[in-house]
């Protein structure tokens, strides 16, 4: 059990990988980008290929993929979202939507159902493990996606605190009309950070490509999982987003536990039960709750 | 202002916009007579995904609610309409009690799913639906993502069945349009289009927000529900992971904002323009998918309102008024 718990851990650690890219665009935005997993897919093939054709080790294709990933995300929020987030919040949802499933079928055109990975390409990292007292194993590369997205979201939450883009990000997030008048330029301030977090959204891909297999359509999944750290951990708070993937993670070992098919079911679970209390540790809620019920 | 004034429900072009819709009612409900086999199945197909249009619009055009998980409907429908049928209920009646059952979940649900706000409230729904998929595959008769047929449809001749099902279909969508219409005309409907346009502003004048919102709600998954099972009826086969795929609530996410989200009009004809896209293209397999995306990338940033609102703001159309027009007579102008 206390092994299940341990792997429960970093499998969060892993969804709060995936998610933090997503709370991050949704916190500065209010954005749902539903295309967040099949950009990290994307970026999982690309290290792919990059490996493949051309030997580079995943780790390094990093080097080249990241820098991609951000320039992309730079010109879908200066050139896509920018404009229709314009007509309201639903609008970027239809264009991300639409993105999710341009990318989803190109990548089926072109690399067919097969699954791939990109544990082959890693030497033993994908199953080297250490052994620690009391008889558990812990995967080194677990060990190492944990620590990654502690990293990530310490520096994020001091690039937000400390920088000076950090801080006119946060300021368009708030109030973005308002950030305008004290001569912040919210256009390049929600173009850089949704370029951060496509950078975010190639390391989970190269941590999902080197921990697991997956193919075109595998997007949706891991769009599903980080949105539920998202929501899990409050909307808007990074740190959060790890708490959540982590609650979630032993949601699922829990489930699993009780039933076979009870992986998922405890994950969802967790979520609306979260949910629940979070509505009704609030006061005004329950007084609607109320009112409702009497009515 | 001196002028006198007199309300205005309705146009003229809303008034033939009524006679044309009577009319083609009259004409579709005596296709059958003459069209092929495959052609019928087709169109019961395009009054699904009517349905569905209007209800998404229903719910995120005027509720304000936009859910991500609106084929938990769609597959309950189908699933309740299986389950019933099993138990000895005639397959046309079942559908029936199917999205009445789905109603009832829905109006539960609506306790709970009510009280989330924007984000939380569209991934809410989506987990929900995920969840009630898993549920749903643990039924026995179900086995898992294996599926289940309609098996009781055999006792029906297939030529009287695939008109039965047109028939139906076709009577559904006109009644859910009818009664959807009928609610927006209402007291109820100036109410919705208060929280529409802004909830605080609606509350503050004395709109039971809760309230209205929750017959949205209810409505659009009695009518998702319907959407879902006859679906089931023509296709047979009842697989979970097909009904509660999350593509539905894409494609009616398509429709609406393509067609025009918050308008009658808009969400038809987006359905229209889905159903044509897919009869063209449909059997392009991948490129098709990649079309749809991309219009769908286009209009959200060339259309924002949609084809019909880009048609209504140009030309002044409107076919199915649901709003109040004052119409200044005679006096200072």
């Amino acid at each position: 059990m206390l092994s299940n718990l341990i792997q429960a851990v970093f499998l969060g650690g892993y969804y709060a990988m995936v998610a933090c890219g997503l709370s991050f665009m949704f916190s500065v935005m209010r954005i749902i980008n539903l295309a967040h997993g099949s950009l990290a897919i994307l970026s999982a093939y690309l290290l792919y290929v990059l490996a493949q054709k051309f030997n580079i080790n995943p780790f390094l294709g990093l080097l080249i993929v990241v820098p991609v990933m951000a320039t992309l995300g730079w010109i879908l929020q200066r050139y896509l979202l920018d404009r229709s987030a314009k007509g309201g919040e639903l609008l970027p949802v239809l264009t991300t939507f639409g993105i999710a499933i341009v990318l989803d079928n190109l990548m089926f055109q072109r690399f067919g159902a097969d699954t791939r990975s990109l544990a082959p390409y890693i030497g033993d990292l994908s199953w080297a493990s250490y052994a620690l007292p009391g008889g558990l194993f812990v995967g080194k590369l677990q060990i190492l996606v944990l620590m990654t997205v502690i990293v990530v979201i310490g520096a994020l939450q001091l690039f937000l605190k400390k920088t000076q883009l950090g801080r006119s990000i946060r300021a368009t997030a708030m109030d973005p009309d308002t950030a305008g008048l004290v001569g912040i330029d919210a256009k390049r301030a929600t173009a850089a950070a949704t370029a951060i977090a496509m950078a975010t959204v190639a390391l989970a891909g190269a941590f999902l490509g080197m921990r697991a297999t997956f193919e075109p359509y595998s997007g949706t999944p891991q769009l599903l999982a980080a949105f539920e750290a998202t929501v899990i951990g409050g909307i808007g708070s990074l740190w959060g987003t790890l708490a959540g993937g982590i609650i979630l993670a032993i949601a699922q070992t829990l489930g699993a536990s009780v039933h076979p098919q009870g992986f998922l079911l405890g994950g969802h679970l967790a979520f609306l039960i979260v949910l629940f209390f979070r509505l009704h540790r609030n006061r005004d809620a329950i007084l609607t709750w109320l009112r409702v019920r009497t009515a | 202002m001196t002028g006198a004034f007199v309300v205005e429900r309705w146009t003229t072009a809303s008034r033939i916009g009524f006679l044309v819709i009577a009319f083609a009612i009259v004409v579709l409900v005596a296709a059958p007579i003459v069209l092929k086999a495959g052609t019928l199945d087709r169109l019961t197909a395009l009054f699904i995904y009517v349905m569905l249009a209007a209800m998404w619009n229903a719910l995120a055009g005027y509720g304000g609610l936009v859910s991500i998980g609106q084929q938990l409907f769609f597959g309950l429908g189908a699933y309740f309409t299986v389950r019933l049928a099993d138990a000895g209920l005639n397959p046309f009646a079942s559908t029936i009690a199917a999205a009445l059952i789905v109603a009832g979940i829905a109006w539960a649900m609506s306790h709970f799913m009510l009280q989330l706000r924007g984000g939380e409230f569209a991934i809410g729904m989506w987990v929900l639906s995920e969840l009630t998929h898993l549920l749903v595959n643990l039924d026995r008769l179900v086995q898992g993502e294996t599926g289940t047929s309609l098996i009781s449809m055999n006792v029906y001749d297939p030529d009287n069945r695939r008109i039965a099902i047109y028939l139906l279909a076709f009577g559904i969508m006109v009644a859910l349009l009818g009664a959807l219409y009928a609610l927006l005309r209402s007291k109820s409907g100036a109410a919705i289009q208060a929280i529409r346009d802004n909830e605080v502003a609606a509350t503050s004048v004395g709109v039971d927000v809760l309230k209205t919102k929750r017959i949205l709600f209810v409505l659009a998954a009695f009518g998702i529900g319907l959407a879902g099972a006859l679906w089931l009826c023509s296709a047979l086969t009842f697989q979970p992971k097909t009904y509660f795929s999350v593509q539905w609530t894409a494609y009616m996410i398509f429709m609406v904002l393509v067609g025009g989200i918050g308008k009658f009009e808009g969400a038809i004809l987006g359905a229209l323009l889905f159903f044509t896209i897919e009869t063209w293209f449909g059997g392009t397999g991948v490129w098709y998918l990649i079309g749809l995306g991309l219009a769908a990338v286009v209009f959200s940033l060339f259309f924002p309102k949609g084809i019909w609102g880009a048609i209504e703001q140009r030309f002044g159309i409107t076919l199915l008024p649901i709003g109040y027009r004052l119409k200044i007579i005679g006096g200072a102008e």
